[in-house]
Protein backbone atom coordinates (compact mmCIF):
# COMPACT_ATOMS: atom_id res chain seq x y z
CA UNK A 1 0.00 0.00 0.00
CA UNK A 2 1.32 3.44 -0.93
CA UNK A 3 2.03 5.89 1.85
CA UNK A 4 0.44 9.35 1.74
CA UNK A 5 2.66 12.34 2.55
CA UNK A 6 0.94 14.31 5.31
CA UNK A 7 1.97 17.63 6.85
CA UNK A 8 1.70 18.19 10.59
CA UNK A 9 0.08 20.13 12.17
CA UNK A 10 -2.81 18.70 10.16
CA UNK A 11 -4.90 20.95 7.94
CA UNK A 12 -8.69 20.67 7.70
CA UNK A 13 -8.45 18.80 4.42
CA UNK A 14 -6.16 16.09 5.89
CA UNK A 15 -8.44 15.64 8.88
CA UNK A 16 -11.42 15.14 6.55
CA UNK A 17 -9.60 12.94 4.04
CA UNK A 18 -7.61 10.50 6.19
CA UNK A 19 -9.20 7.11 6.90
CA UNK A 20 -8.43 4.43 9.49
CA UNK A 21 -5.85 2.05 8.00
CA UNK A 22 -4.18 4.67 5.77
CA UNK A 23 -0.40 4.46 5.84
CA UNK A 24 1.21 7.87 5.96
CA UNK A 25 4.56 9.66 6.22
CA UNK A 26 4.29 12.56 8.66
CA UNK A 27 6.43 15.68 8.20
CA UNK A 28 6.40 18.98 10.04
CA UNK A 29 6.19 19.89 13.73
CA UNK A 30 4.87 17.86 16.67
CA UNK A 31 5.04 18.16 20.47
CA UNK A 32 5.97 15.38 22.90
CA UNK A 33 3.91 14.80 26.03
CA UNK A 34 3.14 11.75 28.17
CA UNK A 35 1.70 11.01 31.62
CA UNK A 36 3.33 13.65 33.85
CA UNK A 37 3.16 16.42 31.21
CA UNK A 38 -0.54 15.68 30.64
CA UNK A 39 -1.28 16.10 34.35
CA UNK A 40 0.44 19.52 34.21
CA UNK A 41 -1.39 20.53 31.03
CA UNK A 42 -4.70 19.77 32.76
CA UNK A 43 -3.73 22.00 35.70
CA UNK A 44 -2.97 24.83 33.28
CA UNK A 45 -6.28 24.35 31.43
CA UNK A 46 -8.10 24.39 34.77
CA UNK A 47 -6.48 27.72 35.63
CA UNK A 48 -7.44 29.01 32.16
CA UNK A 49 -3.79 29.93 31.47
CA UNK A 50 -2.07 29.50 28.04
CA UNK A 51 -0.77 25.98 27.25
CA UNK A 52 2.82 25.54 26.05
CA UNK A 53 1.39 23.52 23.11
CA UNK A 54 -0.48 25.70 20.59
CA UNK A 55 -4.03 24.86 19.57
CA UNK A 56 -4.04 22.97 16.25
CA UNK A 57 -0.86 20.99 17.09
CA UNK A 58 -0.17 17.25 17.13
CA UNK A 59 0.96 15.49 20.31
CA UNK A 60 3.35 12.52 20.24
CA UNK A 61 3.23 10.24 23.30
CA UNK A 62 6.90 9.53 23.93
CA UNK A 63 9.52 9.78 26.66
CA UNK A 64 12.87 9.63 24.85
CA UNK A 65 16.20 8.47 26.20
CA UNK A 66 18.66 11.34 26.75
CA UNK A 67 20.69 12.02 23.60
CA UNK A 68 24.26 10.76 23.42
CA UNK A 69 27.24 11.63 21.22
CA UNK A 70 25.52 14.44 19.31
CA UNK A 71 22.24 12.65 18.62
CA UNK A 72 19.39 15.10 17.85
CA UNK A 73 17.24 13.02 20.19
CA UNK A 74 17.72 9.67 21.93
CA UNK A 75 15.66 6.60 20.98
CA UNK A 76 12.04 7.79 21.01
CA UNK A 77 9.37 5.18 20.27
CA UNK A 78 5.71 5.60 21.25
CA UNK A 79 4.28 4.83 24.67
CA UNK A 80 0.84 3.29 25.36
CA UNK A 81 -1.78 5.87 24.35
CA UNK A 82 -4.57 4.46 26.53
CA UNK A 83 -2.92 5.91 29.65
CA UNK A 84 -3.58 9.38 28.23
CA UNK A 85 -7.28 8.60 27.60
CA UNK A 86 -8.52 10.47 30.69
CA UNK A 87 -6.96 13.70 29.36
CA UNK A 88 -7.56 13.43 25.62
CA UNK A 89 -11.17 14.70 25.18
CA UNK A 90 -10.24 17.96 26.94
CA UNK A 91 -7.20 18.40 24.68
CA UNK A 92 -9.36 17.79 21.59
CA UNK A 93 -11.74 20.44 22.87
CA UNK A 94 -8.76 22.77 23.34
CA UNK A 95 -7.87 22.24 19.68
CA UNK A 96 -5.26 19.46 19.45
CA UNK A 97 -5.83 17.89 16.01
CA UNK A 98 -3.52 14.88 16.05
CA UNK A 99 -2.25 12.29 18.51
CA UNK A 100 0.55 9.80 17.85
CA UNK A 101 1.13 6.73 20.03
CA UNK A 102 0.52 3.00 20.18
CA UNK A 103 -2.45 0.77 20.96
CA UNK A 104 -6.23 1.23 21.11
CA UNK A 105 -8.10 4.19 22.65
CA UNK A 106 -11.35 4.19 24.60
CA UNK A 107 -14.66 4.72 22.84
CA UNK A 108 -14.97 8.05 24.68
CA UNK A 109 -11.68 9.23 23.17
CA UNK A 110 -12.59 8.03 19.67
CA UNK A 111 -15.95 9.79 19.93
CA UNK A 112 -14.33 13.01 21.16
CA UNK A 113 -12.16 13.16 18.03
CA UNK A 114 -15.07 13.07 15.59
CA UNK A 115 -14.86 15.87 13.06
CA UNK A 116 -11.73 17.40 14.54
CA UNK A 117 -8.80 15.06 15.22
CA UNK A 118 -6.87 12.00 14.00
CA UNK A 119 -5.11 9.33 16.05
CA UNK A 120 -2.01 7.76 14.46
CA UNK A 121 -0.01 4.73 15.59
CA UNK A 122 3.70 4.19 15.04
CA UNK A 123 5.68 0.99 15.65
CA UNK A 124 6.13 0.35 19.38
CA UNK A 125 9.68 -0.55 20.32
CA UNK A 126 11.17 0.76 17.05
CA UNK A 127 12.79 3.57 19.03
CA UNK A 128 16.08 4.00 17.15
CA UNK A 129 14.40 3.75 13.75
CA UNK A 130 11.82 6.40 14.70
CA UNK A 131 14.51 8.73 16.09
CA UNK A 132 16.00 8.92 12.58
CA UNK A 133 12.83 10.79 11.44
CA UNK A 134 13.48 13.56 13.98
CA UNK A 135 15.45 16.43 12.46
CA UNK A 136 15.25 18.97 15.31
CA UNK A 137 14.38 18.80 18.99
CA UNK A 138 13.77 21.76 21.30
CA UNK A 139 12.76 21.89 24.96
CA UNK A 140 9.44 23.73 25.30
CA UNK A 141 8.10 23.18 28.83
CA UNK A 142 8.50 21.30 32.12
CA UNK A 143 12.27 20.52 31.80
CA UNK A 144 12.11 19.25 35.39
CA UNK A 145 10.13 16.27 34.05
CA UNK A 146 13.28 15.08 32.22
CA UNK A 147 12.18 12.39 29.73
CA UNK A 148 8.56 13.43 30.26
CA UNK A 149 9.13 17.12 29.38
CA UNK A 150 7.33 18.78 26.47
CA UNK A 151 9.62 19.05 23.44
CA UNK A 152 8.95 20.40 19.96
CA UNK A 153 10.16 18.00 17.27
CA UNK A 154 10.68 18.71 13.61
CA UNK A 155 10.06 15.44 11.78
CA UNK A 156 10.49 14.26 8.22
CA UNK A 157 8.78 11.19 6.79
CA UNK A 158 7.83 9.51 10.05
CA UNK A 159 5.93 6.33 9.04
CA UNK A 160 2.54 6.04 10.80
CA UNK A 161 -0.85 4.41 10.37
CA UNK A 162 -4.19 6.17 10.88
CA UNK A 163 -5.77 4.28 13.79
CA UNK A 164 -8.83 6.49 14.41
CA UNK A 165 -10.15 8.85 11.74
CA UNK A 166 -12.44 11.84 12.16
CA UNK A 167 -15.55 10.03 10.92
CA UNK A 168 -15.75 7.27 13.52
CA UNK A 169 -13.61 4.44 12.11
CA UNK A 170 -10.89 2.67 14.09
CA UNK A 171 -8.48 -0.10 13.10
CA UNK A 172 -8.71 -1.70 16.54
CA UNK B 1 35.11 -20.88 49.68
CA UNK B 2 35.62 -18.59 46.68
CA UNK B 3 35.83 -14.83 47.19
CA UNK B 4 34.19 -12.48 44.67
CA UNK B 5 34.75 -8.75 45.15
CA UNK B 6 31.74 -6.43 44.90
CA UNK B 7 33.72 -4.17 42.51
CA UNK B 8 33.68 -7.00 39.95
CA UNK B 9 29.93 -7.42 40.38
CA UNK B 10 29.37 -3.69 39.85
CA UNK B 11 31.35 -3.71 36.60
CA UNK B 12 29.53 -6.82 35.43
CA UNK B 13 26.10 -5.27 36.10
CA UNK B 14 27.14 -2.11 34.21
CA UNK B 15 28.12 -4.16 31.17
CA UNK B 16 25.04 -6.39 31.32
CA UNK B 17 22.71 -3.35 31.55
CA UNK B 18 24.38 -1.79 28.52
CA UNK B 19 24.36 -4.96 26.46
CA UNK B 20 20.81 -5.97 27.40
CA UNK B 21 19.32 -2.55 26.55
CA UNK B 22 21.01 -2.35 23.15
CA UNK B 23 21.31 -5.91 21.82
CA UNK B 24 18.30 -8.20 21.50
CA UNK B 25 19.10 -11.89 22.10
CA UNK B 26 19.62 -13.89 18.89
CA UNK B 27 16.75 -16.29 19.67
CA UNK B 28 14.36 -13.30 19.86
CA UNK B 29 15.58 -12.01 16.49
CA UNK B 30 15.14 -15.50 14.97
CA UNK B 31 11.60 -15.72 16.37
CA UNK B 32 10.77 -12.28 14.93
CA UNK B 33 12.15 -13.37 11.53
CA UNK B 34 10.02 -16.52 11.68
CA UNK B 35 6.94 -14.45 12.63
CA UNK B 36 7.54 -12.20 9.63
CA UNK B 37 7.60 -15.24 7.35
CA UNK B 38 4.13 -16.13 8.71
CA UNK B 39 2.62 -12.82 7.58
CA UNK B 40 1.53 -11.71 4.13
CA UNK B 41 4.20 -9.52 2.47
CA UNK B 42 2.84 -5.98 2.27
CA UNK B 43 0.50 -6.42 5.24
CA UNK B 44 0.69 -4.04 8.22
CA UNK B 45 1.98 -6.89 10.40
CA UNK B 46 4.71 -7.74 7.88
CA UNK B 47 5.95 -4.16 7.62
CA UNK B 48 5.76 -3.73 11.42
CA UNK B 49 7.89 -6.84 11.97
CA UNK B 50 10.34 -5.57 9.31
CA UNK B 51 10.59 -2.28 11.25
CA UNK B 52 11.18 -4.11 14.52
CA UNK B 53 13.95 -6.26 13.02
CA UNK B 54 15.59 -3.27 11.30
CA UNK B 55 15.37 -1.30 14.56
CA UNK B 56 17.12 -4.10 16.46
CA UNK B 57 19.94 -4.06 13.91
CA UNK B 58 20.29 -0.25 14.15
CA UNK B 59 20.30 -0.43 17.96
CA UNK B 60 23.05 -3.05 17.96
CA UNK B 61 25.19 -1.15 15.44
CA UNK B 62 24.96 2.13 17.38
CA UNK B 63 24.85 0.49 20.84
CA UNK B 64 21.78 2.57 21.71
CA UNK B 65 18.63 1.18 23.38
CA UNK B 66 16.30 -0.65 20.99
CA UNK B 67 13.36 0.75 23.01
CA UNK B 68 13.29 4.12 24.76
CA UNK B 69 11.70 2.41 27.75
CA UNK B 70 14.90 1.01 29.22
CA UNK B 71 12.72 -0.35 31.97
CA UNK B 72 13.03 -1.13 35.62
CA UNK B 73 16.21 -3.11 35.97
CA UNK B 74 15.39 -6.64 37.10
CA UNK B 75 18.48 -8.50 38.31
CA UNK B 76 18.65 -12.22 39.07
CA UNK B 77 21.60 -13.34 41.18
CA UNK B 78 22.19 -17.07 41.53
CA UNK B 79 24.78 -17.29 44.27
CA UNK B 80 26.80 -20.44 44.71
CA UNK B 81 26.78 -21.65 48.32
CA UNK B 82 30.60 -21.74 48.26
CA UNK B 83 30.86 -18.08 47.24
CA UNK B 84 31.75 -15.32 49.67
CA UNK B 85 30.96 -11.83 48.40
CA UNK B 86 33.47 -9.31 49.71
CA UNK B 87 31.61 -6.04 50.21
CA UNK B 88 27.94 -5.41 49.49
CA UNK B 89 26.04 -7.26 46.75
CA UNK B 90 23.12 -4.86 47.05
CA UNK B 91 25.32 -1.78 46.72
CA UNK B 92 27.27 -3.28 43.82
CA UNK B 93 24.14 -4.11 41.81
CA UNK B 94 22.54 -0.69 42.35
CA UNK B 95 25.81 1.14 41.66
CA UNK B 96 26.24 -0.80 38.39
CA UNK B 97 22.70 0.12 37.35
CA UNK B 98 23.15 3.77 38.36
CA UNK B 99 26.39 4.19 36.42
CA UNK B 100 25.10 2.40 33.32
CA UNK B 101 21.87 4.38 33.08
CA UNK B 102 23.63 7.73 33.62
CA UNK B 103 26.76 7.17 31.55
CA UNK B 104 25.06 5.33 28.66
CA UNK B 105 22.23 7.93 28.49
CA UNK B 106 19.44 5.41 29.11
CA UNK B 107 16.06 6.65 30.26
CA UNK B 108 15.60 6.95 34.01
CA UNK B 109 12.09 5.58 34.56
CA UNK B 110 12.04 4.76 38.27
CA UNK B 111 10.15 6.89 40.77
CA UNK B 112 8.23 6.92 44.05
CA UNK B 113 4.80 5.37 43.39
CA UNK B 114 2.94 7.95 45.48
CA UNK B 115 4.81 11.24 45.06
CA UNK B 116 5.93 10.31 41.50
CA UNK B 117 9.36 11.83 42.29
CA UNK B 118 12.00 10.29 39.99
CA UNK B 119 15.16 8.82 41.59
CA UNK B 120 17.02 10.07 38.47
CA UNK B 121 19.37 7.07 38.26
CA UNK B 122 16.96 4.16 37.61
CA UNK B 123 17.62 2.66 41.04
CA UNK B 124 16.61 0.76 43.00
CA UNK B 125 16.96 -2.36 40.88
CA UNK B 126 14.57 -5.26 41.47
CA UNK B 127 16.83 -7.99 42.85
CA UNK B 128 15.97 -11.70 42.98
CA UNK B 129 18.48 -13.76 44.94
CA UNK B 130 18.66 -17.55 44.86
CA UNK B 131 21.23 -19.80 46.48
CA UNK B 132 22.48 -22.64 44.30
CA UNK B 133 25.14 -25.33 44.56
CA UNK B 134 28.72 -24.59 43.59
CA UNK B 135 31.16 -21.68 43.60
CA UNK B 136 29.86 -19.53 40.75
CA UNK B 137 27.85 -16.33 40.77
CA UNK B 138 25.44 -16.04 37.85
CA UNK B 139 24.07 -12.55 37.16
CA UNK B 140 21.19 -11.89 34.76
CA UNK B 141 19.93 -8.42 33.90
CA UNK B 142 16.46 -8.05 32.36
CA UNK B 143 15.38 -4.43 31.78
CA UNK B 144 11.56 -4.59 32.01
CA UNK B 145 9.45 -2.05 30.16
CA UNK B 146 6.08 -1.18 31.61
CA UNK B 147 3.97 -1.16 28.46
CA UNK B 148 3.97 -4.94 28.83
CA UNK B 149 4.46 -5.16 32.62
CA UNK B 150 1.23 -3.15 33.12
CA UNK B 151 -0.71 -5.86 31.27
CA UNK B 152 0.44 -8.68 33.60
CA UNK B 153 -2.06 -10.44 35.86
CA UNK B 154 -2.31 -12.68 38.91
CA UNK B 155 -5.20 -15.14 39.24
CA UNK B 156 -5.88 -17.08 42.44
CA UNK B 157 -7.83 -19.94 40.85
CA UNK B 158 -9.59 -22.76 42.72
CA UNK B 159 -8.23 -26.32 42.58
CA UNK B 160 -11.53 -27.30 40.91
CA UNK B 161 -10.82 -24.94 38.01
CA UNK B 162 -8.11 -27.18 36.56
CA UNK B 163 -5.93 -26.97 33.49
CA UNK B 164 -8.55 -25.47 31.15
CA UNK B 165 -8.95 -22.48 33.47
CA UNK B 166 -5.17 -22.00 33.55
CA UNK B 167 -5.10 -21.86 29.76
CA UNK B 168 -8.12 -19.52 29.69
CA UNK B 169 -6.45 -17.19 32.18
CA UNK B 170 -3.32 -17.00 30.01
CA UNK B 171 -5.20 -16.51 26.74
CA UNK B 172 -7.60 -13.91 28.18
CA UNK B 173 -4.73 -11.90 29.66
CA UNK B 174 -3.00 -11.69 26.30
CA UNK B 175 -6.17 -10.91 24.36
CA UNK B 176 -7.37 -8.21 26.76
CA UNK B 177 -3.91 -6.59 26.59
CA UNK B 178 -4.38 -6.20 22.82
CA UNK B 179 -1.77 -3.89 21.32
CA UNK B 180 -0.79 -2.34 24.67
CA UNK B 181 1.87 -4.92 25.50
CA UNK B 182 3.60 -4.47 22.10
CA UNK B 183 2.95 -7.85 20.45
CA UNK B 184 4.32 -10.18 19.29
CA UNK B 185 4.80 -10.96 22.96
CA UNK B 186 6.48 -13.60 25.05
CA UNK B 187 4.17 -14.81 27.80
CA UNK B 188 5.64 -15.96 31.11
CA UNK B 189 3.32 -18.19 33.14
CA UNK B 190 3.96 -19.11 36.76
CA UNK B 191 1.70 -21.77 38.24
CA UNK B 192 1.56 -22.66 41.93
CA UNK B 193 3.51 -21.58 44.99
CA UNK B 194 2.16 -18.58 46.86
CA UNK B 195 1.09 -15.38 45.11
CA UNK B 196 4.63 -13.93 45.02
CA UNK B 197 6.25 -17.20 43.94
CA UNK B 198 3.74 -17.51 41.08
CA UNK B 199 4.73 -14.00 39.94
CA UNK B 200 8.46 -14.67 40.27
CA UNK B 201 8.15 -17.99 38.46
CA UNK B 202 6.29 -16.22 35.63
CA UNK B 203 9.04 -13.59 35.41
CA UNK B 204 11.78 -16.24 35.31
CA UNK B 205 10.09 -17.92 32.33
CA UNK B 206 10.86 -14.79 30.28
CA UNK B 207 14.57 -15.64 30.52
CA UNK B 208 14.12 -19.01 28.79
CA UNK B 209 15.36 -19.46 25.26
CA UNK B 210 12.39 -19.09 22.90
CA UNK B 211 11.05 -22.50 21.98
CA UNK B 212 12.87 -24.30 24.79
CA UNK B 213 10.87 -27.17 26.29
CA UNK B 214 9.06 -26.91 29.62
CA UNK B 215 9.79 -29.40 32.41
CA UNK B 216 6.65 -31.59 32.26
CA UNK B 217 4.18 -32.82 29.60
CA UNK B 218 1.37 -30.88 31.33
CA UNK B 219 3.31 -27.60 31.14
CA UNK B 220 4.20 -28.33 27.52
CA UNK B 221 0.50 -28.86 26.76
CA UNK B 222 -0.41 -25.53 28.43
CA UNK B 223 2.29 -23.76 26.39
CA UNK B 224 1.20 -25.37 23.14
CA UNK B 225 -2.53 -24.83 23.60
CA UNK B 226 -2.21 -21.25 24.89
CA UNK B 227 0.11 -20.30 22.01
CA UNK B 228 -2.28 -21.81 19.47
CA UNK B 229 -5.29 -19.94 20.86
CA UNK B 230 -3.45 -16.63 21.29
CA UNK B 231 -2.25 -16.72 17.68
CA UNK B 232 -5.75 -17.68 16.47
CA UNK B 233 -6.98 -14.38 17.97
CA UNK B 234 -5.59 -12.47 15.00
CA UNK B 235 -4.32 -9.53 17.11
CA UNK B 236 -0.96 -9.62 15.33
CA UNK B 237 2.13 -7.43 15.56
CA UNK B 238 1.30 -4.16 17.38
CA UNK B 239 -2.38 -5.12 17.23
CA UNK B 240 -2.60 -4.41 13.51
CA UNK B 241 -3.99 -7.87 12.68
CA UNK B 242 -1.90 -10.92 11.84
CA UNK B 243 -1.09 -14.54 12.48
CA UNK B 244 1.55 -14.16 15.19
CA UNK B 245 0.58 -12.47 18.47
CA UNK B 246 2.85 -14.53 20.75
CA UNK B 247 6.38 -15.61 19.86
CA UNK B 248 6.17 -18.08 22.76
CA UNK B 249 4.32 -19.03 25.92
CA UNK B 250 6.72 -20.27 28.60
CA UNK B 251 5.20 -21.94 31.65
CA UNK B 252 6.84 -23.01 34.89
CA UNK B 253 5.45 -24.41 38.13
CA UNK B 254 6.15 -24.66 41.87
CA UNK B 255 4.41 -26.87 44.43
CA UNK B 256 1.39 -25.19 46.00
CA UNK B 257 -1.17 -25.53 48.83
CA UNK B 258 -4.05 -28.06 48.83
CA UNK B 259 -6.50 -25.14 48.73
CA UNK B 260 -4.90 -23.14 45.93
CA UNK B 261 -4.04 -22.75 42.28
CA UNK B 262 -2.20 -19.43 41.79
CA UNK B 263 -1.53 -18.48 38.15
CA UNK B 264 0.59 -15.45 37.27
CA UNK B 265 0.88 -14.18 33.72
CA UNK B 266 3.84 -11.90 33.06
CA UNK B 267 3.71 -10.13 29.73
CA UNK B 268 6.90 -9.37 27.80
CA UNK B 269 6.94 -7.14 24.71
CA UNK B 270 8.87 -8.08 21.56
CA UNK B 271 11.87 -6.16 22.95
CA UNK B 272 12.57 -9.19 25.15
CA UNK B 273 15.83 -7.99 26.62
CA UNK B 274 18.09 -9.93 28.91
CA UNK B 275 21.78 -10.68 29.29
CA UNK B 276 23.65 -12.95 31.68
CA UNK B 277 27.17 -13.71 32.80
CA UNK B 278 28.71 -16.27 35.11
CA UNK B 279 31.44 -14.99 37.41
Amino acid sequence: MERKNIRVPLNTESIKMLRAGDRVLLSGEIYTARDAAHAKLMDILLKKEPLPIPSGSCIYYTGPCPSKNGEIIGPCGPTTSARMDPYTPQLVKYGITGFIGKGARSQTVNDSMQGSAIYFVVTGGAAVLISHAVKQCEMVAFPELDSEAVRRLTIADMPAIVATDAVGNSIF
Amino acid sequence: MRIIKDRLIEECIYELCTYACCVLPSDVISALEAAKCNELPGSAAYSTLSDIIENAELAKQSMRPCCQDTGMTVVFADIGEEVFIEGSLNRAINEGVRKAYIEECFRKSVLDPITRKNTMDNTPAIIHIRFVEGDNLKLTVAPKGFGSENMSKLYMLRPADGIDSIINAVVNTVISAGACSCPPVIVGVGIGGTSEIACETAKRQLLRKIGSKADTPELRFIEYEATRRINASGIGAMGLGGNITALAVHAGSYKTHIAGLPVAVNMQCHAARHAERIL
